[in-house]
């Protein structure tokens, strides 16, 4: 049975790192939802997040492979613990009211906000889990004319940490 | 010690005993060049081709158990070691190629003859560097060999931007003793709990059977494979890459297993209820039809590499770590135990191995009048006392050869299992010669794969290393013929090359011994008397049966226990073999023979 899984990696920050990331996922076929890669408060350290999908056996080769290439220090599977997951999103729309008051109707602790106005058009931002995101981004009425989403990105809860 | 970046290069290699360099030079590693010109110590072999110099490192690797050194220019000379470092990628052997690169400053421009080396290499490698700073050579230099030889050794490339090299840019030099690599702690030893689970495996086993592969090889522990299998009297196998880590001609073996391997290996296999798997990864010319592998054993499997571990075939008890150590442990639990485990203990299984053996799947037709490349390959091992180094090109001389030279030794048989790279034979039996300048060293070889790589006559004059070309010629891709007689209804595609060019003759303009052998009485006194130019590189050019083939044979994605067997078998086509666990034998359209449970 396929399940996704949220795998976060520390990476050595070295050029070229990121490719054999990739590199290793479209040479294995591995399926990729998303991946977002930023360096951490250790510059020789770069943290990935990545997202993917695929049966047991598969997301356990996955973990393997992984491990398997040089630049990748640590890494743990976040879907195996409570952890918490985050994505920001920003969308861009034309003015209008029903906009404007859709984000100001929701609950205080729903991380929507309007970011900036122009006479035109609003650029929306957006952060929460994945799925809520995708809803409200489809409950959306009239055109969206642009949307970036970072990909998801998270932290194990509790003790359970990916540190050096 | 000041030294500029081309002397650091060579300086490293010296620190690292690196005996051979075998190269090509070019505009990016000239100042590399200029270093090389300036020392003894490291000396360099100047190949004909950049392919010819990753084979024969790699065949120097292979045979020496060092790594093997490769330095090449940029653009086209990396690109055309590609095929060499994936070969050793394949079948993991540490390589060090060191490949010039375009100055920094114009790196991404599209300069003359830059290639992103790091990028078309990248797949293929265990790991890669550009180095970006004249500073960082020496270190790279030194995680480029811990990476190659450590863990699960592969190539490492090392590519250098010729401005780093610059005569005129000294920097202070010291090898540093050791690396440490936060990212890289590869595992030494077992899990002590799970070699204890394996024991207890070991302990019910009736019908158990040791797979053995490369990694026991590449792991320096023949021996304590031996000591295990002796202890246990178990039925052993070898994959294409292992064979000689176990002893060819013990009894205890049953020959090579997977796609041409022999009827016992492979039904010993399918009806084993324990399988160890030592340093072997379950290849798919191993295990052939996955969801029938071995449908009723439990699985212990012994691998350096965790990546390997229930990779394709999910196994009971993984041990992660090095094979010797681990056997070492194996071995002293089971030695603990009090037990004898005589081949009383598992009579049953082995009176049913012995059956099958006597079925003597390999057999070949003796009687005719044309050579019969199996025939070339017993009278080889007769010559060689079954003493000599063997490479081989890919084909069916290199089954052949696997199945009719029963190596008692270690890395003696020198194959490109994981790519099937032909041409790699002649270069990879240059590299051995260099580093076992006294023995024996042959390649069998065909017709095809030989024009491959021929150029390296040429290198193997210069520097004198002779070694015994075995051809055999059939005038076909032989194997590729061999799949369009059995799955294409016999239309050979291309598979037949014309024009083949006088190899006698061809032998004698490069300098050496040309031979051409058309007489099956010949064989035996032409070997010898090659054998005895012990100082001369001989090219034996056979002109074997054209239409013989590998048996027995497991087609693609068929289960082990659905093999064609040779014609001259004792299977008797279309009758139940009724004492022989019910295996029923087909007769094929052109007369092989199926044998099916
Ligand atoms: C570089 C490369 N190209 C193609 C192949 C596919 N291939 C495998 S065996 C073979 C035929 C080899 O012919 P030959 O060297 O004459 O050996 P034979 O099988 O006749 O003994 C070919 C083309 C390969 N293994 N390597
Ligand atoms: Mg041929």
């Amino acid at each position: 049975m396929s399940r996704q899984h949220i795998i976060s990696v520390l990476l050595e920050n070295e050029s070229g790192a990121l490719s054999r990331v990739s590199g290793l996922f479209s040479a294995r076929a591995y399926n990729i939802e998303s991946l977002t890669v930023a360096p951490t408060q250790d510059p020789t350290l770069s943290r990935l997040t990545l997202v993917t999908v695929g049966s047991e056996e598969t997301i356990e080769q996955i973990k393997k492979q992984l491990n398997k290439l040089i630049d990748v220090v640590k890494l743990i599977d976040l879907s195996e613990s409570f952890s918490l997951e985050r994505e920001l999103a920003l969308l861009k729309v034309k003015q209008n009211d029903a906009m404007v008051q859709k984000i100001d109707g929701l609950a205080t602790d729903a991380l929507a906000r309007i970011t900036d106005e122009t006479d035109d058009y609003l650029i929306i931002e957006l952060s929460g889990e994945k799925l809520w995101l995708d809803d409200f981004l489809s409950s959306i009425e009239g055109e969206i004319i642009e949307v970036v989403r970072t990909g998801v990105i998270g932290l194990s809860r509790g003790e359970r940490s990916l540190t050096l | 010690m000041e030294l500029s970046g081309g002397e650091i290069v060579i300086q490293s290699l010296k620190d690292e005993g690196v005996e051979y360099v075998f190269g090509y030079p070019g505009g990016c590693v000239l100042h590399i060049y200029d270093a090389i010109f300036q020392q003894q110590d490291v000396k360099h072999v100047l190949v004909r081709h950049e392919q010819g110099a990753t084979h024969a490192a790699d065949g120097y690797a292979r045979s020496s158990g060092k790594p093997g050194v490769v330095l090449v220019t940029s653009g086209p000379g990396a690109t055309n070691a590609v095929t060499g470092i994936a070969t050793a990628y394949m079948d993991s052997i540490p390589l060090v190629v060191i490949t010039g690169q375009v100055p920094r400053a114009v790196i991404g421009t599209d300069a003359f003859q830059e290639v992103d080396t790091v990028g078309i290499t990248r797949p293929c490698v265990k790991h890669n560097f550009l180095v970006k700073d004249v500073a960082d050579i020496a270190e790279t230099m030194k995680k480029a060999f811990f990476l190659a030889t450590s863990g699960r050794p592969g190539p490492v490339v090392v590519d250098i931007p010729k401005d780093i090299t610059d005569p005129n840019v000294k920097v202070p030099y010291r090898y540093p003793e050791e690396v440490n690599m936060r990212s890289y702690k590869p595992t030494v030893s077992g899990n002590i709990g799970q070699t204890r689970k394996a024991v207890a495996f070991i302990k019910e086993a009736k019908r158990p059977v040791i797979y053995s592969g490369g990694g026991v090889v590449l792991g320096e522990a023949s021996e304590e494979l031996r000591r295990l299998s002796r202890t246990l009297n178990f039925p052993v196998t070898q994959t294409l890459m292992g064979l000689g880590a176990f002893p060819g001609t013990d009894s205890q073996f049953v020959g090579m297993l997977g796609m041409h391997g022999t009827y016992e290996a492979n039904m010993a296999m399918h009806g084993s209820d324990l399988i160890i798997a030592i340093g072997a990864r379950f290849d798919d010319r191993v295990t052939g039809k996955i969801t029938e592998f071995c449908p009723n054993a439990k699985i212990i499997h012994i691998d350096v590499d965790p990546a390997s571990i229930s990779k394709t075939i999910t196994v009971d008890v993984p041990i992660v770590g090095q094979v010797k150590p681990i056997l070492l442990d194996m071995l002293a639990q089971i030695e603990s135990l009090g037990e004898t485990f005589d081949r009383e203990r598992i009579s049953a299984w082995w009176s049913q191995i012995d059956e099958w053996r006597a079925m003597d799947c390999m057999a070949y037709d003796k009687k005719t009048s044309t050579i019969k490349p199996q025939y070339v390959i017993e009278q080889l091992y007769k010559v060689t006392n079954g003493d000599a180094f063997v490479t081989s090109d890919v084909g069916q001389h290199q089954m052949f050869a696997a199945q009719f030279y029963p190596f008692d030794k270690p890395r003696r048989w020198i194959n490109s299992g994981g790519l099937g790279t032909m041409g790699f034979g002649l270069p990879a039996a240059m590299g051995v010669k260099f580093a076992n300048p006294d023995a024996d060293v042959a390649c069998v070889t065909g017709e095809g794969s030989i024009q491959m790589c021929l150029q390296e006559l040429s290198t193997m004059l210069q520097y004198d290393t002779p070694v015994k070309i075995i051809n055999l010629n059939n005038g076909y891709l032989g194997m590729v013929r061999q799949w369009q007689e059995f799955t294409y209804k016999g239309r050979y595609s291309h598979s037949y090359m014309d024009a083949l060019p006088d190899f006698k003759k061809l032998a004698e303009a490069y300098g050496h011994v040309g031979m051409q052998i058309t007489k099956k009485t010949d064989v035996e006194p032409a070997l010898r008397e090659a054998f005895a130019m012990k100082d001369r590189t001989v090219f034996m050019d056979f002109l074997t049966d054209s239409k013989e083939n590998v048996y027995p044979m497991i087609e693609a994605g068929k289960a082990h226990n659905n093999m064609v067997m040779a014609p001259s078998s004792k299977f008797k086509a279309d009758t139940a073999q009724s004492s022989l666990s019910s295996a029923s034998v087909k007769r094929m359209p052109d007369g092989h023979k199926k044998a099916a449970l």
